[in-house]
């Protein structure tokens, strides 16, 4: 195991830890970049709605795992990016590079907006409230047909990036590299998050309410700001699956949409960057495996293809339930666990993660 | 003028009357403990200064200025700090960003400059760290710095609350049993940090402590309170000897001097 010494103050406000840290990653994102070369052009198409759903991933595990607070809704608010996105673009004549940000600002504000009143709700009821949002935005995009086209939906026109075009069938590795860059850039922005002030002051609201009022936080404010910034990472992430489905309605952001998020960030692992890539990883590879292996069960059986209608859904949610029962700390706390056995080896020891015994209120009285 | 002054301030939590017409003084400098039974209403009086309560009558001035129009968050900012008497940590971050929060008023940076993590923002890292560093070392906490909050040992868990208020800097410490649940050399540091806190801190302490050992060794004036009313204030042994003190903890072993250690 590597141990840290502080040498300075910059220790722990860098980026990483360490130098083996920052090569390891810098290897890995050196990886991304060269992975059209190594697999084919259907893989990096799923490579890039795993980017995709690992950006609107962190938007809301910023606000679940960092701040604590539940969001039932964030399809809403992927909505909301990328209709705006759209609508800047065709209706405004806006570029690319001006509607892209501006969408994810839409979703920040609309985001604020909602925490305004809803901030002041906790648990179960912030969670109801924000499902009825995910509900509520189904039907206004059908109600606002003029703009939004109704039931047909929008078509997302190419991304157009001075002279440069973007499109999922026709370069499908020139849209991965500009989603790759995006991630990239989302990711560092929730890296300075936790390394500044914002970051622990959400940490405090998620952890204790009473205790960060008595340190001069404020609360309500500092939820709203949680809000805001998870809104517009995830409304950039909502843009980009526009553009990536080239055709969406409001059903392509409906309730299961949100719920599939929440589910992914805690299969991936709450409170870490690498959660949210987990979960997408998951959400991305499920459906494809199912099929893969329902092929395959066919082709052997001789029955042709089965299909069980929610066959999906089914298996997301016992991989849930499995994670909740036995690895709370989701995908990325049991890579944690293998990485320590291996760095440890041989001296691993078997209850090496097992919660020590921490002080309960309730064991002591006054 | 008094550094903080609580005015006949009475609080009722339904029909019962927690805190009844209670009026003191603490005065720049000193330690004035507050003593009582439990269920006396010491935390209640906490909880009214911090503006988690608001008194039903009465007025609370801090440096003669009334902060009852205050909200809870804004507290800290006027100088004011405390402590929990059941440990208020934030659980899952470390030792190191829990005192970070302790520094949350003093920051002047915004959550926009926060997430391009500007030069600015880099620089005002570095002195906030720098200022709670000098907590660490004061509190002797360098061999939790790194570690979660889940998981630290109950007495470490209490320094470390302390080491929080303190890196606000405060012009007043609240203490809320400071020395509850300790072993007896750990009450002993406790005294001895105290004592530094006043001297050469310069921080006014307002403390609610049950070990008389504790209190007499290290407080200039004590009030005791009994079912939220006053029953005596001044010098630890004025106050031990006072006829109603003796009275209202009969059968109660907390004036023993044994503390609460156990
Ligand atoms: N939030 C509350 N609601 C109702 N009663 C309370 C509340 N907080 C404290 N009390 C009551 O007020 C009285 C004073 O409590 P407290 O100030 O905690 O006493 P202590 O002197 O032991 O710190 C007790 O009888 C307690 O039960
Ligand atoms: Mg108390």
């Amino acid at each position: 195991m590597r141990i840290v010494f502080k040498t300075s103050y910059d220790a722990d406000i860098r980026l990483f830890k360490h130098n083996a840290q920052a090569f390891w990653y810098l290897l890995l994102f050196a990886i991304a970049i060269l992975l059209p070369f190594i697999v084919s052009e259907f893989l990096i198409g799923e490579a890039t709605l795993v980017l995709i759903w690992a950006i609107c991933g962190m938007g809301l595990m910023i606000l679940v795992g960092q701040t604590g607070q539940a969001s039932l809704g964030h399809a809403a608010f992927m909505a909301v990016g990328a209709y705006s996105n759209v609508i800047y673009q065709e209706n405004f004549s806006l570029p690319f590079v001006i509607s892209f940000p501006l969408s994810g600002l839409t979703a920040g504000v609309a985001g604020a907006l909602v925490a305004l009143p809803t901030t002041r709700l906790h648990g179960i009821y912030l969670a109801i409230a924000t499902l009825a949002i995910s509900v509520l935005t189904e039907d206004l995009i059908v109600i606002l047909e003029p703009i939004t086209g109704g039931i047909t939906g929008l078509f997302a026109p190419d991304v157009q990036i001075f002279g440069f075009t973007f499109n999922r069938y026709g370069n499908p590795v020139e849209l991965y590299w500009l989603v790759l860059g995006i991630t990239f850039i989302v990711v560092y922005a929730y890296r300075n998050i936790l390394r500044s002030p914002i970051g622990r002051a959400f940490a405090a609201v998620r952890d204790s309410e009473v205790s960060a009022k008595a340190m001069g936080v404020n609360v309500a404010r500092t939820k709203m700001v949680a809000f805001a910034v998870s809104c517009t990472i995830t409304g950039l992430g909502g843009a980009l699956m526009g553009h990536f489905a080239t055709v969406f309605t409001h059903e392509t952001f409906n309730l299961i949409i949100s719920i599939t998020l929440l589910l992914m960030i805690v299969v991936g692992g709450l409170g870490s960057i690498h959660g949210a890539f987990f979960g997408a990883i998951v959400v991305v590879l499920l459906p494809l495996l199912i099929s893969v292996s329902r092929d395959a069960i066919g082709a052997y059986t001789g029955s042709g293809s089965i299909t069980i209608p929610g066959l999906e859904s089914g298996i997301f949610g016992a991989l849930l339930i499995g994670f909740i029962l036995f690895e709370p700390m989701g995908i990325y706390g049991r890579w944690l666990k293998i990485r320590t056995y291996f760095e440890l080896f041989p001296f691993y020891r078997k209850d090496m993660f097992r919660r020590q015994k921490s002080y309960l209120k309730t064991e002591r009285t006054q | 003028m008094s550094l903080l002054e609580l005015k006949n301030v009475t609080l009722r939590f339904g029909g019962l009357v927690a805190v009844n017409d209670v009026s003191f003084n603490v005065e720049e400098g000193e330690v004035f403990a507050l003593v009582g039974p439990n269920g006396a209403g010491k935390s209640t009086i906490f909880n009214m200064i911090s503006r988690f309560y608001t008194p039903a009558e009465g007025d609370i001035y801090f440096e003669g200025k009334s902060i009852l129009d205050r909200e809870p968050h804004d507290i800290p900012s006027l100088g004011i700090a405390r402590t929990f008497q059941n440990i208020e940590l934030f659980e899952q971050a470390s030792v190191l960003q829990n005192l970070l929060v302790g520094r949350h008023t003093h920051r002047r940076s915004n959550f926009l400059t926060d997430i391009i993590f500007t030069p600015f923002v880099r620089n005002e890292e570095r002195a906030q760290r720098e200022a709670v560093e000098h907590v660490i070392d004061f509190l002797d906490l360098q061999p939790y710095r790194e570690k979660m909050i889940a998981g630290l040992p109950y007495g470490v868990r209490k320094v470390v609350e302390m080491g929080r208020a303190l890196a606000i800097k405060p012009k007043l410490l609240l203490l809320d049993e400071p020395a509850s649940g300790l072993s007896v050399e750990e009450t002993r540091d406790v005294a001895f940090w105290i004592e530094d806190i006043k001297k050469v801190m310069g921080i006014t302490v307002l403390m609610v402590e049950h070990d008389m050992h504790l209190v007499s060794a290290v407080s200039d004036r004590v009030m005791a309170l009994a079912d939220g009313r006053m029953l005596a204030i001044g010098s630890p042994q004025k106050v031990q000897n006072d006829p109603a003190v003796i009275e209202a903890y009969l059968g109660s072993d907390h004036m023993s001097g044994d503390g609460e250690a156990a």
